[in-house]
């Protein structure tokens, strides 16, 4: 019963917050760029133009024209693309699986390998092994990404001709889903791009999972696991582990969020052709129906899921309390 | 041969810039079914002594000397794998924070199982079995349900009970209890120490008891162990050591008790405090808040004197007058 009060409460939150963020999105297409002079050109006189922004409604007062454009919204319509001359959510869905799976390919990655360094680093702190993964998080913190990006492209692509540099490679359908992740050639594409991705966000998982389980290593109950004589394994593996999870879950579902900003960059240095190419494309050509629904997708994505995330947090740990929880 | 026998035991902790011996050769013994009261302020290394039994010091701890024998096997320096086997099955440990010894992701049942199927060939179903039985045997009401609650369902006291019940799982000869009642609700703490005392009379089970209170331990045990900055100070039959302390420490300890008969009256606490490790004074380390101190207090530490049923590490012990005259003189 709690449980569901606290769930309510966090998805009205999460709506909330799409409001704001829609409100934001709409200002920014009241102030950027006129539709009526991407719509029509140069050469329509000045009273049609009066007579025309009536029509579509452009001389409203702001709450009104808010209105208008949050009912079409969550009708599932943000307007069209100037330059697709679609709908923006048309366009944006279908470069979504691309990035998709961009993010999915980084975050097995990340999963693959921070975790198990992560724990690693925490158990054997004073192993050369721990302190040569610290060290080389350290150097990944601090090297921007395109340099990361583009080195790996010049060695792995250009000099030695493992992968190929750009592009997302074939696709296939399976089950409705149409992804490079069925295909060879997809997958050889989605490594280099993935990499660069994932090595944004793989320090500080390291770094994160290390501290998170070094912190719990010291708890009385891991003292008692071992006065109970239990393996090794057990009280690492299942005693300061699950514990370590917790924590991790959550700043990592709030990291999702941010690496889908990321995909902006790797997108563009791999020519990827995902939402965030689409994205950079739509702000050279001022296209700001498309910006504006970027905007609120990415915005949704966020929010969809930190609340999933703060719920599924409260659902797995006993202990949280849940009156007058803060996520 | 006692069960258990600690030899000149020191413990110390490697720090980057020097190293603090935390423990500076203790030695006691514990026969079977005995029960072991060890007492002193906080600070006195007790836990220490104790974590250093099974070798659970926190890093960077490390036994520096000194033998630990338990039946016949040498503890001190003992492979992980042996090591293992005697933990939670031969000795068992009982912490002081029952909201702090218990996982806090894992259900009581778990808990338990758990410990069981470490040390026997066992099924679930039997464990669980067993695990209920324990439960019953601690007082805890409908065991069945308790087996599935998470410990944050429980109160303080359940959950003490329910670590005790896991002590109990393997049927261990000793069992250490490091202030098993400090952070409970005092009209809890009773209830848990009768019943532990219960517990180790019916079934023969030997304990080491650590705590800061005396009139707990005069009730509980049959020997005291009185520690004082790393080494035992004094030591000998409770009720001797409760009524006729021959140490400083220790009647400064009792006097500070509150006094049943005499309500509201201040107490008598010892002044000064415990000596951090890196600032023991030469010579006995009491001597700066000894009421009967001279110089020849800082020359050298006392070594533990007097009969063996009741010994105490002061030079001056024979000159300072008996402790009942004292009483009824003031
Ligand atoms: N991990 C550690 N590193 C450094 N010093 C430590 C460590 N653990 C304990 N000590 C020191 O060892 C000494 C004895 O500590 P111990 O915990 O045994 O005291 P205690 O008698 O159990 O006191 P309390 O009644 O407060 O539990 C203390 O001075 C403490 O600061
Ligand atoms: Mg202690």
């Amino acid at each position: 019963m709690d449980y569901l009060y606290f769930a309510i409460r966090r998805l009205l939150q999460a709506v909330l917050v799409m409001f704001v963020i829609s409100l934001i999105g709409f200002s920014i297409q009241d102030n950027l760029g006129d539709p009526l002079r991407e719509l029509v050109g140069q050469s329509v006189s000045e009273k049609e133009r009066q007579a025309l922004r009536d029509r579509m409604g452009l001389n409203d007062p702001f709450f009104i024209q808010y209105g208008r454009f949050l009912g079409k919204a969550v009708q599932g319509d943000l307007g069209n693309s100037y330059f697709f001359k679609k709908p923006a959510l048309e366009v944006i869905a279908a470069k979504f699986p691309a990035t998709l799976e961009l993010v999915i390919g980084a975050t097995i990655i990340i999963i693959s390998f921070a975790l198990p360094f992560g724990v690693y680093c925490a158990i054997r702190p004073k192993s050369w092994f721990a302190k040569f993964i610290m060290g080389f998080s350290i150097i990944g913190i601090s090297v921007p990404v395109f340099l990361t990006a583009i080195f790996s492209i010049y060695i792995f692509s250009v000099e030695l001709g493992w992968m190929p540099s750009f592009g997302r490679g074939e696709t296939r359908d399976l089950l409705g889903w149409n992804s490079g992740f069925f295909t060879q050639d997809g997958l050889v594409h989605l490594v280099l791009p993935s990499i660069s991705l994932a090595s944004i966000m793989m320090p500080l998982f390291i770094r994160l999972i290390r501290s998170e389980m070094m912190e719990i290593l010291q708890m009385e109950y891991i003292r008692f696991a071992w006065a109970k004589g239990l393996l090794p394994r057990r009280v690492w593996f299942l005693h300061a582990f699950k514990n370590t999870l917790l924590p991790v879950i959550t700043v990592g579902g709030v990291q999702v969020g941010t690496m889908l900003a990321y995909t902006i960059l790797t997108e563009s240095v791999f020519q990827w052709p995902g939402m965030g190419f689409l994205f950079l494309e739509a702000v050279n050509r001022v296209d700001t129906p498309l910006i504006i629904a970027y905007i609120i997708v990415v915005g949704l994505i966020f929010v969809v899921t930190n609340t999933f995330v703060d719920l599924l947090y409260t659902w797995v740990n006993p202990t949280v309390k849940l009156v007058g929880q803060k996520s | 041969m006692a069960l258990l026998e600690v030899t000149d035991l020191e413990v110390e902790f490697p720090l980057v810039r020097k190293t603090l011996k935390a423990i500076h050769g203790i030695s006691f013994n514990l026969e079977k079914g005995e029960r072991l009261g060890i007492v002193g302020e906080s600070g006195a290394g007790k836990s220490v002594a104790a974590f250093a039994v099974l070798n659970l010091l926190s890093k960077p701890g490390r036994i520096s000397n000194g033998k630990i024998r338990f039946e016949d096997v040498e503890l001190s320096g003992l492979d992980a794998k042996s090591m293992r086997h005697i933990r939670g099955n031969r000795i068992s440990m009982i912490f002081q924070d029952p909201m702090m010894t218990l996982n806090p992701v894992l259900t009581v049942g778990t808990q338990m199982i758990e410990c069981l199927k470490a040390h026997r060939k066992i099924s679930n179903s039997d464990a669980r079995e067993l695990s209920i039985t324990k439960l019953r045997e601690v007082l805890i009401p409908s065991p069945e349900n308790r087996m599935k609650s998470y410990p944050h369902e429980l109160s303080g006291g359940m959950r003490q009970r329910v670590v005790i019940a896991i002590a109990l799982l393997t049927d261990p000869s000793i069992i250490i209890a490091d202030e098993p009642t400090t952070a409970l609700d005092v009209t809890i703490q009773a209830e848990i120490m009768t019943l532990m005392l219960d517990l180790c009379k019916t079934k023969n089970l030997g304990l080491i008891l650590i705590t800061h209170d005396l009139a707990v331990v005069s009730q509980v045990t049959e020997r005291i162990l009185v520690m004082y900055a790393g080494r035992v100070v004094e030591e000998g039959l409770t009720r001797d050591v409760i009524n006729n302390p021959r140490h400083p420490y220790t009647r400064g300890l009792i006097k500070a008790l509150p006094q049943e008969n005499k309500p509201g009256e201040r107490l008598n606490q010892i002044r000064g405090t415990m000596p951090s490790l890196g600032a023991i004074p030469p010579g006995c380390a009491f001597n700066p808040r000894c009421d009967f101190a001279d110089n020849a207090c800082e020359l050298e530490v006392p070594d533990l004197m007097g009969a063996d049923s009741h010994r105490a590490a002061c030079i001056h012990m024979d000159k300072i007058p008996a402790f009942s005259d004292e009483e009824a003189g003031k």
